[in-house]
């Protein structure tokens, strides 16, 4: 009477549902014991609380303790162990869908409103940001993958919902590393996001790309945002796409040959006089405006230097994962020792910036604005507590 | 309209040879899903050429059922009503074609097939009910309540003779049955709405039960013995109706419950005087005639002794004879059965009786106060287990008993409600091995004409001292709830809402309790010598019967926000806005076997209670709202398990403003009305009355069979504006014969489809709820593929009418097989066609609906 396997359902899925099964026997009441309950829509609606809940990785059974401290009052744990169950039911079948979002909103399974289908991505694709933070720059291997657990605890975020966001980020890095054109955009497209959260997620795809070190103690006062900041600064001007109507228009990788060309800058540190008549002309130009307890004087061969020299370094990919542990050693610590305040680095960095166009002898204009426009930019996120 | 026709096809069961032994089960069940569709197919042939000698087109009110009998076979029943639909035109472009449009007007050689229905053409899906012949002309909108249009599909000679009288030279001849139709075997129709004026009087609910043991059919692969199993019960129905002076059966329906070898059979229906004036037209009357009825009322009824005379200047004109459908149609000297009766109370002339028990709509005439509610009566008896012929026994013994008990229970809750009449009666009696179960829904409503039910009292029937107190706690909470009843649903009586001049009704008039408008054989006759004269009593006479009591209070109250009815609209309410939600919920319990009778009962109701929780619970989001056609279906899959299922429409509504205005005829109007006023269909109807002599019979067949088009084009090129077009298009299901907010712009066909799925890794799927929802969703999406594939973008009349499931935990498989119907429709969107309804508008005040 019965048949044998019905295959094509992911082991995932179907452990998800697994769990469904053996919970759904937790309430039994001696007069009549509920077998089976479903309540299937025409139209697939979502409770978003629900969904967050099993986002963060809640199992039902906590997720009805949850909903019932929080929230909806007045009701029995029955009602909502049984709503829970039906929506845990239809989140488990559509996460495959999810996963894939065009094909999300071309099935016929599920009909869910559009305005719906863009809170369930927009959701599901959202993350921790502690959980990120620990992520970032981290190549998304198989070994990460095994980590998770400890970045869990560390995070707060539980394991669950972990492996979903590290997974979304792979997915998503799959599928733009290799295309061409914006990497908002791309994201955006394919995943259906909105554009602040498909910024985030070029970041986070840029830094796992270029492995970017972000995880050492002098880094960890930096939050996302800062990173998310100085990644889109890069895109914008260091990448192959920024370089303007390149055939190969990548937004993932650094611009190589701009790398290499940075090595030129040496001359503003290797140059005694260029050097000297540099210093002077940022001395001139500051001179009255920043905090009287700067010294500039001191200060700037070494700020200088280590500026010249993180750009001469680029062309080392070891030396690019460390641009922003770099960046923090040679200039932020230094300026922070001597309490800048942001008023002044900008202040400083502008003058630096410009006063460099003064410089006779010095030839690489445009090199030296596509260069410090971002390293500014980047340090002025930077810059703080 | 022609009247009642029935059709039943047998065959074996695939899941029942020898060959299922050796095959795999989803061979089978391919095999049973292949056979299914075939007979059912084969059936609507079959029924098809019944109408069409009948001289028939159409069928509406179509009801097809299964009968999965086990090793006996597989029945596939079908009753629905006879009509004849015809193409409207001529008037069509007048009206609608404004000049502008017409020369856009080009052929669409899909319509062309339909409207020229060549025998044979490749449009089976003709029917796109452009007009309806008069007798139905409301059927179209306001009812297809229950109706699919089932069109016979691929009989090309159906279609063909159909149509072929309906073309443009509108010789509609009709070869009829010339029997007047009171004397027709079966005068009955499946239909639950009616056009205005064509009910009378409506008496009351008439059902039957009949057990039978299937295994002592002597052929059973032949239909033989079934046909004559029902002809029984229809026989014994008709004569029920003849019984309260009524010759006329409406909201027909039969309906089976099948647990082994026994059979409990039933069929229930409202018994009804029908306006003969409009059924001999239905029958005879010649086209150009007919079509003048509705806007040519007034002549009708100077015709007709019987409606009081009224004047057709608007809407708002109450018709004086809206009460009349509650006028009991028998002599108050030789009542059928022992019954009180009260003078009508909105035309003091007739006798009404107390209560109105009905399984049809709610007339779109009849005044009612207040808003309605869905009230249910639970009931499970234990039974023992027994075979064959001595279950058979146990059960017709039972039956009467739990039927008398429903009735009980529904009219202490109707009186508790405040409200004096049932629509849409609905009594599902499912046997099992151990228990016998049923439920009754319905839709209590305050019908203005009936009395106000008096206070509801609770006596012990030997009055003993010790629970004195008690019972004044009782009848404080119940009076109690009686009152917060009246406030929820704003029943107001309507001496405060009518004008002064109008004499107040007497309340104090109306006398006692049990008795009903309601005949069915089984009711043993009701002692109505309670002593009280105003109130209804509930006695109590032992601890069970308290805790009866008990429970009947501690129904779950509707939570704000949300009405619930089994009726298509809710009764009060004047205009469902949209379509939110249709959903199914299937919930299967176990019962302990080892329960008492009572705590059986107990379990039972709070069982059915604990669903409707779960349901407002699950919808509180969309508040307020209404869930209307509410449709409870219980069945005893194994020994100990009740499995129910229900299925409805989320609808939103409009808020209305003037809480404490008697609503009467203009909340349903208005909700139909929309649909009517935008309606093509309707124009012709009345213009044809005023205009009919401008347009000539000899009117060039071109524009008359284009105008359709036109409109049609009208539609399509509207429709990519809808949101329903949208990739991939939504589709909206509802149970209801239209879609809120949307108005039907072509029939596209009866959808009936039948699914079989089976696991074998049960745990893996999430249980029996994991395999089971899978399955539902992949219902619904295949019936919303089917519908988008036929062009249309919702489905009306929808039901889900089986869902067995069978387990075996053990094994880890399971299987589920559900059948569900609907009517494919496109609908567009009202404000998408506010064109047409500007270009009509003119049109509409002559036009009293």
């Amino acid at each position: 009477m019965f048949l044998k396997y019905r295959s094509g359902t992911s082991k995932a899925f179907l452990n998800g549902l697994r769990t469904l099964f053996w919970i759904s026997t937790r309430f039994v009441n001696p007069d009549m014991n509920l077998e089976m309950d479903v309540f299937v829509g025409n139209t697939t609606l979502i409770d978003e609380e629900v969904y967050q809940l099993w986002l963060d990785g809640y199992s039902v059974d906590n997720a009805v303790a949850k909903r019932e401290q929080t929230g909806v009052t007045g009701c029995f744990v029955d009602l909502l162990l049984s709503d829970t169950m039906d929506q845990y039911r239809v989140f488990y079948r559509l996460e495959r869908l999810l996963q894939s979002p065009d094909k999300l909103s071309n099935q016929l399974l599920f009909q869910i409103p559009p305005s719906m289908q863009s809170v369930l991505f927009e959701r599901y694709y959202n993350f921790d940001e502690a959980f990120v933070r620990e992520l970032l720059g981290k190549k998304l291997s198989k070994g990460t993958k095994k980590d998770l657990d400890d970045i869990s605890i560390k995070a707060g975020v539980s394991l669950r919902s972990c492996r979903r966001q590290f997974d979304n980020f792979k997915r998503v890095f799959k599928v733009v590393e290799e295309m061409k054109g914006s990497l908002v955009e791309n994201v955006q497209q394919h995943f259906l996001l909105s554009e602040k959260l498909a910024r985030d997620y070029s970041a986070i795809v840029f830094f796992a790309n270029n492995r970017f070190e972000t995880g050492k103690k002098k880094l960890l006062y930096l939050t996302f945002d800062d990173f998310a900041f100085c990644a889109e600064q890069l895109i914008r001007s260091w990448t192959l796409g920024a370089a303007g109507s390149v055939a190969d228009d990548m937004d993932v990788d650094l611009d190589r040959e701009f790398l290499q060309e940075l090595k030129d800058l040496k001359v503003l540190i290797s140059d005694k006089d260029l050097l000297d008549q540099h210093k002077s002309l940022v001395c001139l130009g500051v001179r009255g405006k920043m905090s009287t307890h700067c010294d500039i004087e001191g200060n700037f061969k070494g700020l200088s230097r280590g500026l010249v020299n993180i750009a001469t370094k680029l062309m080392h990919s070891k030396d690019v994962r460390d641009f922003f542990i770099d960046l923090v050693e040679k200039f932020i610590e230094p300026c922070k020792s001597d309490h800048w305040s942001s008023e002044d680095v900008q202040l400083f960095l502008l003058q630096y910036t410009g006063s460099a166009h003064a410089l006779g002898t010095f030839r690489h204009q445009v090199l030296w604005e596509r260069y410090m426009v971002t390293i500014k930019s980047c340090i002025l996120k930077m810059y703080h507590d | 309209m022609h009247g009642f026709v029935e059709e039943l096809v047998v065959n074996e069961d695939p899941e029942y040879q020898w060959i299922d032994r050796i095959r795999t089960p989803r061979a089978s069940n391919e095999a049973r899903q292949r056979l299914i569709s075939q007979m059912s197919g084969a059936l609507q042939r079959k029924l098809g050429l019944k109408v069409l000698e009948m001289g028939g087109n159409a069928v509406l009110g179509y009801l097809q059922c299964f009968d999965l009998e086990g090793e006996t076979g597989l029945v596939v029943r079908a009753i629905g009503t006879a009509c004849t639909l015809e193409k409207l035109s001529g008037a069509l472009p007048n009206i609608l074609g404004s000049p502008q449009r017409e020369p856009k007007e080009t052929a669409n050689p899909e319509e062309v097939a339909v409207n020229s229905q060549s025998p044979g053409s490749s449009s089976p899906r003709k029917i796109q009910t452009f007009s309806f012949s008069p007798p139905k002309p409301s059927s179209r909108h306001s009812s297809s309540s229950d109706t699919e249009l089932s069109l016979t599909p691929k009989t090309g000679v159906g279609s063909g003779s159909g149509s072929r009288e309906a073309n443009p030279a509108k010789t509609l001849s009709r070869q009829l049955t010339q029997t007047p139709f009171d004397q027709r075997e079966y005068p009955f129709f499946t239909l639950t709405s009616f056009p205005p004026g064509f009910l009378v009087h409506v008496a009351g609910v008439v059902s039957a039960r009949s057990v039978k043991l299937l295994d002592r059919i002597y052929n059973p692969d032949e239909p033989e013995t079934r046909d004559a199993w029902w002809a029984e019960i229809r026989q014994e129905i008709r004569s029920h109706a003849r019984a309260l002076g009524c010759h006329a059966v409406i909201g027909y329906s039969e309906h089976t419950s099948i647990c082994e070898e026994v059979c409990i059979l039933s069929a229930s229906g409202t018994a009804a005087i029908l306006n003969s004036r409009l059924l001999a037209d239905a029958s005879r009357a010649p086209a150009g005639d007919v079509r003048s009825w509705p806007g040519g009322s007034e002549r009708r009824e100077t015709e007709n002794g019987r409606s009081a005379p009224r004047d057709g200047t608007g809407p708002e004109d109450s018709l004086p004879q809206s009460c009349c459908i509650c006028h009991v149609p028998y002599d108050e000297l030789n009542l059928p059965f022992p019954m009180q009766l009260a003078q009508c109370a909105s035309c003091h002339l007739n006798k009404v009786p107390d209560v109105l028990f009905t399984t049809i709509e709610l007339p779109d005439s009849l005044a009612v106060i207040g808003k309605g509610c869905l009230i249910q009566a639970r009931l499970c008896r234990q039974k023992k287990k027994a075979q064959g012929e001595v279950n058979a026994a146990t059960i017709s013994g039972l039956l009467p008993f739990m039927e008398y008990e429903l009735h009980t229970q529904l009219m202490s809750k109707l009186k508790l409600r405040g409200m004096n009449a049932l629509f849409g009666l609905r009594v599902h009696i499912s046997a099992g091995e151990m228990m016998l179960v049923g439920v009754a829904s319905a839709t209590a409503v305050f019908v203005a004409a009936l009395p106000p039910p008096g206070s509801v009292t609770v006596a012990a029937k030997t009055p003993e001292p010790t629970c004195e107190g008690h019972l004044v706690t009782l009848q404080r909470h119940i009076d109690e709830i009686v009152a917060r009843n009246k406030q929820q649903y704003k029943i107001i009586l309507p001496e405060q809402v009518e004008e002064a001049a109008e004499p107040p009704p007497e309340p104090r008039r109306l006398r006692v309790s049990r008795s009903q408008s309601e005949s069915s054989e089984e009711m043993p006759d009701l002692d109505l010598a309670h002593g009280r004269k105003d109130a209804f009593v509930i006695e109590i006479d032992d601890a069970d019967a308290e805790e009866d009591v008990h429970m009947l209070l501690l129904d779950t109250p509707t939570p704000p926000g949300f009405l619930i009815c089994n009726t298509e609209t809710v009764p009060g309410v004047k205009r469902l806005t949209s379509n939110l939600q249709m959903f199914t919920a299937v919930r299967m319990y176990s019962l302990n076997s080892s329960l008492t009778a009572h705590a059986l009962n107990r379990a039972f109701n709070s069982l059915c209670d604990n669903l409707l929780k779960s349901l407002f619970f699950k919808l509180r989001s969309m508040t307020p709202c209404c869930l209307c056609h509410v449709n409870f279906s219980v069945s005893l899959p194994e020994d100990e398990q009740v499995q129910v299922t229900v299925t409805s429409l989320v609808a939103a509504c409009e808020k209305d403003s003037n809480k404490d205005e008697a609503i009467g005829r203009p909340k349903t109007e208005q909700l139909r009305g929309y649909s009517d006023s935008e309606d093509p269909l309707q124009f012709p109807l009345e213009l044809t009355s005023e205009a009919a002599p401008a347009l000539s019979p000899s009117h060039s067949s071109g524009t008359e069979t284009d105008s359709p088009h036109l409109e049609l084009r009208q539609r399509h090129r509207s429709a990519p504006n809808s949101s329903l077009s949208l990739p991939p298009p939504i589709v909206e299901l509802t149970p209801l014969s239209f879609v809120a907010g949307h108005h039907v712009n072509k029939y596209l066909g009866i959808i009936n489809v039948f699914f079989i799925r089976e696991t074998a890794s049960l745990r893996e799927e999430g249980g029996v709820s994991g395999f089971l929802h899978t399955f539902l969703i992949e219902v619904f999406s295949m019936v919303r593929a089917h519908v988008l594939a036929l062009g249309g973008n919702a489905v009306v009349s929808y039901r889900l009418k089986e869902c067995v499931f069978m387990e075996n935990l053990n094994k880890n498989q399971a299987q589920c097989l559900v059948n569900v119907s609907g009517d494919a429709v496109q609908v567009v969107c009202e404000s998408d066609s506010e064109v047409d309804l500007q270009g009509a508008s003119s049109d509409l005040q002559a036009f009293p609906m």
